[in-house]
């Protein structure tokens, strides 16, 4: 996994709260393969016409924030579906951070695991980020380690759980840390099931 | 003395195999249920060269993508790859499948319980948020994404932060007609979509033990929308005997001993939450949603919200909503014409679902057209057993095969754009149901009386409009 440390690129100001995950990318593109990248699909249905043509009144087709690399969104932001496509969709577009005020629990997960940053600003501190990005500045510089969100002169603090903070900045892959506990997975499991044994199905005979 | 626990402390520290000191915890997953859409973390398996860890706790279930009707030909070769590619994990993985042909194929959080795969005191996963659902009969539940999807496969184990723990207490008898679904709706309303993010909630109270194991399997479905971890009810009587002869739960004297500890799981009486919620259930209608998120959510009686100047976003976000389900503010609720209905999903696809919805259109017909898609095969059968099928099909309605269906539109079933659906499903973003589909949330029998008058409607008025 990528590690994330600082990031210093354009931020489109989305905006929007309650970006659900259906948004982010609508089910029908689920059964594609990643192997083209999931990027296209990407808030697809806000960014397209039916026609397939970019709809020009939507915020990221605006070619001041073609190169994006953050969006700034209002609060709620990838609930809903536990898709992890979401952020398949954002990393293949480009984005590495999303600065909003609350998300989803499972995507703040999904999003760690695959090396976006997910970065709670206040409320208040969003409003202006979304205000200052979209009139002068629209270059933001994070610096996980500081915690900091920097736009101009001036500094604003973001949340992260320290430990997806730790795993953001190793790039840590939880499999090979996992392993690293076979042997007290094992005991556990020995244990578990001898002492709650209706826990392997067996099925009634039909 | 240990301290007092709640019911969710008491599964966490059962589960919990390793402690970091950053304070993540490694948890030991009893169940995984996989679905179609869980083909990317396959994928990883196979990247890593490495198996399934615990084949005989993992079961497989085609939901998502499965054709309801036209059974078992599937018309998109990119569907019909999709649910041929989860029977190809499930045999490779030696993995228990309920696929498109098996008698017991369905929603996966109905299968669970209803085969009694789903247990009290059991950690349950599975790549699909309203994993929730399974919570009801008091297991810790939840949904997880891909990445962690694949480390169950491989490991059964998952690591986890603690969340806070909340209980919402529900005391009063619902009213005639108010099902778990208005419950659900209005207490998503009252703390919004972010209201339970972060906790493990907890539903305790008169009414949730006065409560069928399918409402409580709603209201789990349902916490989910308000951002909650996982949902719980603490095992009770109606629990043992929902379970009792299921084909996969214990029998005999292992039921006994299960029992026995399934008892011990409540909460203790002195345990303390984080964060307590009163509601009184005599104060619930029935509910609809006008707008674009579970939590834009009003009685019946109520009127689209008016647009003021006191919360500039909060206006912005109303108009939005509005513009987007095509409907001009403070009108009555009663005056939105639908234009489908459907019945089904994990939400509410249930037997009780499907006779609350019929019991509406016993002798009368939809004026738009209907999809009813059962949450399992069983229940399926279960209600054409009793003949429900027949008075969904008088009125006008399509009896389909079970699977997600219009609720996630994967399979092709799906509301056309503009056209606004009266659905028993759990998610009206936008899109959700179709590109441009227009989606109000509400119970089965409130679906069923929307689809009699061909607007949205107060059942419990309905025998009055008709006089």
């Amino acid at each position: 996994m990528d590690r994330f440390t600082t990031l210093e690129a354009v931020a489109c100001p989305l905006g929007l709260a309650n970006i659900d995950t259906d948004q982010l990318i609508p089910a029908r593109f689920m059964s594609r393969s990643r192997d083209q990248g999931y990027g296209s699909y990407l808030l697809h249905d806000l960014r397209f016409h039916a026609s397939g043509e970019p709809r020009s009144d939507f915020i990221l087709n605006a070619p001041r924030y073609a190169n994006a690399k953050i969006l700034v969104a209002r609060r709620n932001f990838g609930t809903g579906s536990s898709r992890e496509a979401a952020v398949y969709a954002l990393w293949d577009y480009g984005i590495r951070c999303v600065i909003a005020p609350s998300f989803g629990d499972i995507f703040v997960s999904n999003a760690v695991k695959n090396g976006l940053l997910p970065a709670i600003v206040n409320e208040a501190d969003v409003e202006t980020l979304i205000e200052e990005v979209a009139t002068s500045a629209p270059v933001l510089r994070i610096d996980l380690e500081a915690q900091s969100v920097g736009i101009t002169a001036r500094h604003f603090d973001f949340q992260i759980d320290p430990v997806r903070k730790l795993q953001l900045v190793n790039g840590w892959d939880d499999i090979d840390l996992t392993l690293r506990h076979s042997e007290q997975i094992a005991c556990y499991r020995r244990d578990r099931l001898s002492a709650e044994p209706w826990i392997v199905p067996t099925p009634a005979e039909a | 003395m240990t301290a007092p626990r709640t019911l969710f402390d008491k599964l966490w520290d059962a589960h919990a195999i390793a402690t970091r000191e950053d304070g993540e915890t490694l948890l030991w997953v009893d169940r995984h249920f996989v679905h179609e859409g869980s083909h990317h973390a396959f994928r990883k398996l196979d990247a890593r060269g490495m198996k399934v860890a615990e084949p005989s706790l993992t079961f497989a279930v085609a939901d998502h993508y499965v054709p309801t009707r036209g059974r078992p030909a599937i018309a998109s070769p990119e569907i019909a790859g999709m649910v041929s590619l989860l029977s190809a994990n499930a045999a490779k993985s030696d993995i228990q499948l309920f696929g498109l042909d098996h008698p017991a194929q369905g929603i996966v959080h109905v299968v669970g319980p209803e085969l009694g795969l789903t247990l009290p005191g059991l950690l349950i996963a599975c790549g699909d948020s309203h994993t929730s659902t399974h919570g009801a009969l008091g297991a810790f539940a939840f949904g997880i994404g891909a990445s962690e999807v694949a480390h169950v496969l491989m490991t059964q184990t998952l690591w986890q932060r603690k969340p806070k723990r909340m209980r919402i207490i529900i005391d009063g008898a619902l009213g005639p007609h108010i099902s778990a679904k208005d419950l659900a709706l209005h207490v998503i309303a009252t703390i919004g979509t972010g209201g339970a993010q972060g906790h493990a909630v907890e539903y305790a109270g008169s009414a949730i033990s006065a409560l069928s194991m399918e409402g409580r399997l709603t209201l789990c479905n349902m916490s989910i929308e308000a951002g909650a971890r996982c949902a719980l009810v603490a095992p009770d009587d109606a629990t043992f005997a929902f379970l009792s002869g299921r084909p996969y739960a214990p029998r005999g004297a292992m039921l006994d001993n299960a029992i026995a500890h399934w008892r011990s799981l409540a909460s203790d009486a002195d345990a303390v939450f984080d964060r307590e919620l009163d509601v009184d259930a005599g104060t619930v209608a029935p509910i609809v949603t006008w707008g674009v998120s579970p939590e834009d959510a009003l009685p019946i009686t109520a009127r689209t919200p008016q647009i003021t100047a006191a919360d500039p976003a909060r206006a912005a976000a109303i108009s939005d909503a509005l513009r987007y389900m095509g409907l001009e503010p403070d009108t009555p609720l009663t005056a939105i014409p639908v234009d489908r209905v459907f019945i089904g999903s994990c939400t509410n696809g249930r037997l009780e679902d499907l006779r609350a919805a019929a019991a509406v259109l016993r002798g009368r017909r939809s004026r738009v057209p209907g999809l009813v898609s059962p949450g399992s095969s069983t229940v399926k059968r279960q209600a054409e057993a009793e003949g429900l099928d027949r008075i969904f099909k008088a009125a006008g309605l399509v009896w389909a095969d079970s699977g997600c269906s219009m609720c996630v539109g994967m399979n092709g079933d799906q509301v056309s754009a503009g056209e606004r659906c009266a659905s028993s499903t759990n998610r009206n973003f936008r899109g959700r149901q179709g590109v441009g589909a227009r989606t109000h949330l509400m119970s089965p029998a409130m679906a069923a009386a929307a689809a009699v008058t061909g607007h949205l409607t107060d059942v419990r008025t309905l025998d009055l409009l008709e006089r």
